[in-house]
């Protein structure tokens, strides 16, 4: 069995934060990912980033992702490992993970929960038709491997990731037919929408998909109007021809390992779904286990960071591994992520955290 | 299709290995994910359903939704989106739930 | 929207950037300091008596909502700069078709410079007639036209 100090699980923004100011600061980090790169969703973000200097802004996801991935790369007290899926989380704190194919036991003081979330998929007749995609496999294929999905491609849902992906369908060179949206406004920032617009692509909104169609192969999609009650509007049918159909309609977070683990959860819509009660540091109801990123709540990168630092230093301090600097640096990334909460566009954000947040767990 | 011209990534051209689907030939790169050198081939019906026959393809690309379970090299229900590519494979497309041979 | 006082004077950044979001890489990027964001959500304001026109703060901008407009460029033309990210580039003195915020071609435009950046979103400035100065938001680039 192997033992470490804090076990973190996903390397994404929210994972490498967390190691790279825990080991910082002193402690023994074991980082795993289960992919066979470290960034997360960063490294499909061919965007430039919102948010202030401290959270990269202005820079793109990939460039944010490979300036993480050297930090973490430079500190000894890392451990990395790729490949490696963690299966289990055991009463007694043992971790079951598979490590390049290999089983093996880790034995760790305390666990940062960093997984990130999943895609959620929407129901429709044929929607199992090759041709239809979730939005991070289109990203995957095409900004990863340099791969088109198809040559005309529809989206559904105008969310950030809808508009972004879709920005990025039209960088690659595939023509976006269109942007298929059910509530009666673009939810994504209107920036990120206006790119679209001004390159001709339709946005649908009070729309949604009825039917895909095609043989073997998705040929095309039908979609309809929806009036005030969000049901369909007869005779507003629609017929496109797309080789491609991209679904954003919105990711969950991926919570197994906190179920497993019996941390208490609790239902926010505004969050993704189901999320660990914490505290204000990042714990959950479980001695043990921390969270930080989309896991606690699907919001942006920017958070994301936040809160890895944050859990990142507090874990460390709590086995005795405290820099001079904790206080001022604790707080200062306290403040960063409220002044990124307190906009209009946060409101859902903490609506959901005031559920979920606790003065003290457990 | 392959992305040859991108205002944001670059794509270096790489060695490219053969394999065959069906027991036809196809290139790809070693390494990058079959599915992503099958579509790059223009290749999106990767299986077909246990019970209705119904073709399948790529849907999460990360190996969390099973929609890309093809038989490589005589094993069935390989995740061909994260199962890297290695000249002289020989992929499959499924029926059903494969043949264990 | 500055005065007509100020356009004359020379070229000067606009902000199509009108909802709150948590954003402020303009206001570090402006060499001059014109740009102020108060709290991360506000909307970016302008100084615009500090403000050249120099387009810097365009190449950094992740919304790509800032453009340059130049009414002094000519007697009949305007000059407009404005971000792009698209492959191929267009070529310098080619003519291209004129887009709208809605994506609708609304006449032609030359392009007088292509200012590529390392961070690669790249600037493209464009003539146009004065009258289009504030409709011209993106182009399209025809075949043969390409560097
Ligand atoms: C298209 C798109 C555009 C976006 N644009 C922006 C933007 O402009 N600005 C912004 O701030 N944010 C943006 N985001 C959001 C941002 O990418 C996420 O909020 C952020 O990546 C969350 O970080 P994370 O570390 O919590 O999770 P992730 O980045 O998802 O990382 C989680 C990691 O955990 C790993 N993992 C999961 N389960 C296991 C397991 N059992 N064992 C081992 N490893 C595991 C995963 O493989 C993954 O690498 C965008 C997202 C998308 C999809
Ligand atoms: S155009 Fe130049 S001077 Fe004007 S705001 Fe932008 S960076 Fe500053
Ligand atoms: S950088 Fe661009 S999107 Fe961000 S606040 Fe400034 S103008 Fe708005
Ligand atoms: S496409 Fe989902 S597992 Fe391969």
């Amino acid at each position: 069995m192997i033992t470490t100090e804090i076990l973190i699980i996903g390397a994404g923004p929210a994972g490498l934060m967390a190691a790279i100011h825990a080991a910082e600061a002193g402690a023994k980090v074991l980082l795993v990912e289960r992919a066979d790169r470290l960034g997360g969703q960063l490294i499909k973000q061919t965007h430039k980033f919102f948010g202030s200097k401290a959270e990269f802004a202005g820079e793109r996801g990939m460039d944010i992702a490979e300036k993480l991935i050297n930090l973490s790369s430079d500190i000894s007290g890392i451990t990395i490992w790729k490949n490696a899926v963690v299966l289990g989380i055991y009463p007694d704190g043992v971790v079951t993970i598979s490590h390049e194919g290999a089983f093996c036991t880790v034995s760790p003081k305390k666990i940062i929960i960093a997984t990130g979330a999943s895609e959620k998929t929407m129901a429709f007749p044929n929607n199992d038709l090759p041709g239809i995609y979730g939005a991070g496999a289109v990203q995957t294929l095409m900004n990863v491997h340099g791969v088109i999905p198809a040559k005309r491609i529809l989206m559904i849902g105008a969310g950030n990731i809808g508009v972004i992906v879709a920005y990025q369908l039209l960088q690659a060179g595939v023509e976006v037919a269109g942007i298929v949206e059910a509530a009666p406004q673009v939810g994504g920032y209107r920036v990120h929408a206006a790119k679209l617009q001004r390159h001709g692509v339709p946005i649908y909104t009070s729309h949604s998909i009825q039917s895909a169609h095609g043989d073997s192969c998705l040929e095309g999609v039908t979609i309809c109007r929806l009036d005030e009650q969000w049901q369909p509007i007869e005779g507003s049918e629609q017929y496109i021809a797309v080789d491609g159909l991209c679904l954003a309609v919105g990711l969950s977070p991926l919570t197994e390992l906190l179920w497993q683990a019996n941390c208490e959860m609790k239902f926010a819509a505004e969050l993704g779904g189901y999320v660990p009660l914490r505290d204000a540091n990042m714990k959950t109801t479980h001695e043990n286990i921390y969270v930080a990123g989309d896991v606690s709540g699907v919001e942006e990168a920017s958070a994301a960071m936040v809160e890895g630092k944050l859990a990142g230093l507090y874990v460390a301090s709590v086995l005795g591994h405290k820099k001079d600097s904790f206080t001022k640096e604790f707080q200062t990334a306290k403040s960063q992520l409220s002044a990124l909460r307190s906009g209009p566009a946060s409101v859902k954000i903490c609506t959901g955290l005031s559920k979920v947040v606790l003065e003290e767990v457990g | 299709m392959r992305i040859v011209n991108h205002p944001i990534l670059t794509f270096p051209k790489q060695d490219m290995v053969t394999f065959t689907l069906n027991g036809q030939t196809i290139e790809g790169i070693a390494g990058e994910p079959i599915a992503a050198a099958l579509h790059a081939a223009d290749v999106k019906v990767l299986r077909h359903s246990h019970g209705r026959h119904r073709p399948r393809g790529l849907f999460c690309a990360i190996g969390n939704c099973s929609s890309c379970l093809m038989t490589v090299d005589k094993i069935p229900n390989v995740r061909v989106c994260i199962e890297p590519l290695r000249a002289g494979m020989v992929v499959e497309t499924q029926e059903g739930k494969g043949k264990i041979v | 929207m500055p005065s007509q006082e100020r356009f004359a004077k020379g070229p000067i950044a606009l902000f199509e950037c009108m909802q709150q979001i948590p954003c402020n890489p303009c206001a570090d990027a402006c060499p001059r300091g014109a740009i102020t964001v108060k709290e991360i959500n506000d909307c970016p304001s302008l100084n615009e008596e500090l403000c050249n026109g120099c387009g810097v703060c365009m190449t950094h901008c992740p919304g790509l909502s800032i453009f340059v407009v130049d009414y002094t460029y000519g007697k009949d033309a305007a000059l407009v700069k404005i971000p792009y990210e698209f492959s191929p580039l267009p070529e310098a003195k080619s003519v291209v078709d004129a887009l709208n915020r809605q994506g609708q071609c609304i006449g032609t435009a030359q392009v007088i410079r292509v200012q590529t950046s390392p961070n690669k979103t790249n600037i493209i400035w464009l003539s146009v007639p004065r009258e289009l100065a504030m409709e011209v938001r993106s182009i399209h680039v025809m075949k043969g036209e390409t560097s």
